[in-house]
């Protein structure tokens, strides 16, 4: 999986680390803003009302 | 030797009997091996993902949670100090007339001194996971602060800034101080209860008795219990027992920390 990703970015022997780095941050951005986000409210940690739907 | 943009290496320091080629295209791997090479990669990455969580759980929602309680405290007190809002609701020192205020919108302090010396957060409109990253959140249907009934707020036990972290550290005569634009209502605190988390009643204006007009002014601070769980929630209360207008300075309860 790696491998060919490797294979597949641009770049020379330069390039191609800064474009991983880009890419590596790229998806840390978005686990931070958008999926971590998303799957906190369903974790036990952030129910601290008292409420019907329990 | 060189290194060119696609990639063909012929590094100077590789044994004279490797040739480009070898190193270049290794002898393919068995399907299995590469199925096996796969799947391994995809669990070490979801173990790395779980870590990033824990780090999104654990410090930078309590980073982002700081940097918004900051925010809505410094607005809060901007607000009063031209006084856009508050000044309006009865003469100072009065029971806070109930007011409406917008899902989200600061409109008090809370000042807990066994929490921390100078411990305070702002109270939000709301208990939205939304409004309780700004601070703690009140219940909108319950009552104002200092209003007689039942003044109920929640807050984040763990992440998000956790302001309850300490809750269970509240021992009954300890003082909970709401400051509003005009007041201080120094309330302290009767007891301490772990209750199931449907159990509604507690925000009653008289607590678990339906339907019995109020003739106390009582403040509710709930939260999760046990502290990283769910299934259970962490109950406090107490009693209005001074209401201080501002011009008067801050009460004694809230020591020198406030």
């Amino acid at each position: 999986m790696y491998g060919w990703l490797w294979s597949h970015l641009p770049g020379g022997r330069v390039g191609r680390p800064v474009a991983a780095m880009v890419l590596l941050l790229a998806v840390v951005a978005l686990l931070f803003l958008v999926v971590f986000p998303w799957v906190e409210p369903h974790l036990p940690f952030t129910d601290v009302t008292v409420n019907q739907g329990g | 030797m060189s290194v060119d943009d696609s990639g063909t290496t012929l590094a100077d320091d590789q044994p004279p009997a490797q040739s480009p080629a070898a190193r270049r295209s290794p002898p393919p791997l068995s399907r299995g091996r590469r199925v096996v090479r796969t799947i391994g990669e995809i669990l070490i990455t979801l173990g790395v993902v779980l870590l990033l969580f824990s780090a999104y759980q654990l410090f930078w929602t309590n980073v982002s949670a700081d940097l918004a309680t900051q925010q809505v405290t410094d607005q809060i007190r901007n607000d009063w100090q031209i006084g856009q809002h508050g000044s309006t609701a009865g003469a100072p020192g009065s029971a806070a007339v109930p007011q409406t205020f917008n899902p989200g919108q600061g409109f008090a302090l809370l000042h807990i001194p066994r929490l921390g010396a100078g411990w305070v957060r702002p109270i939000v409109e709301g208990v939205a996971l939304d409004d309780l990253k700004k601070g703690v959140g009140h219940y909108p249907e319950t009552a104002a602060p200092g209003e007689i009934g039942n003044f109920a707020v929640a807050g984040h036990r763990a992440t998000n800034g956790e302001p309850f972290r300490a809750l269970d550290l509240l021992r009954p005569g300890d003082p909970v101080i709401v400051e509003t634009a005009d007041s201080w209502f120094v309330y302290t605190v009767d007891n301490t209860r772990i209750v199931a988390p449907t159990r509604v009643s507690v925000l009653l204006p008289v607590p678990d008795q339906a339907g019995v007009k109020p003739t106390k002014a009582i403040i509710t601070l709930t939260t999760c219990n046990p502290r990283w769980a769910s299934y259970q929630r962490m109950i406090v209360t107490g009693t209005l027992v001074e209401t201080r207008p501002k011009s008067q300075g801050p009460p004694t309860a809230l020591g020198s920390g406030g």
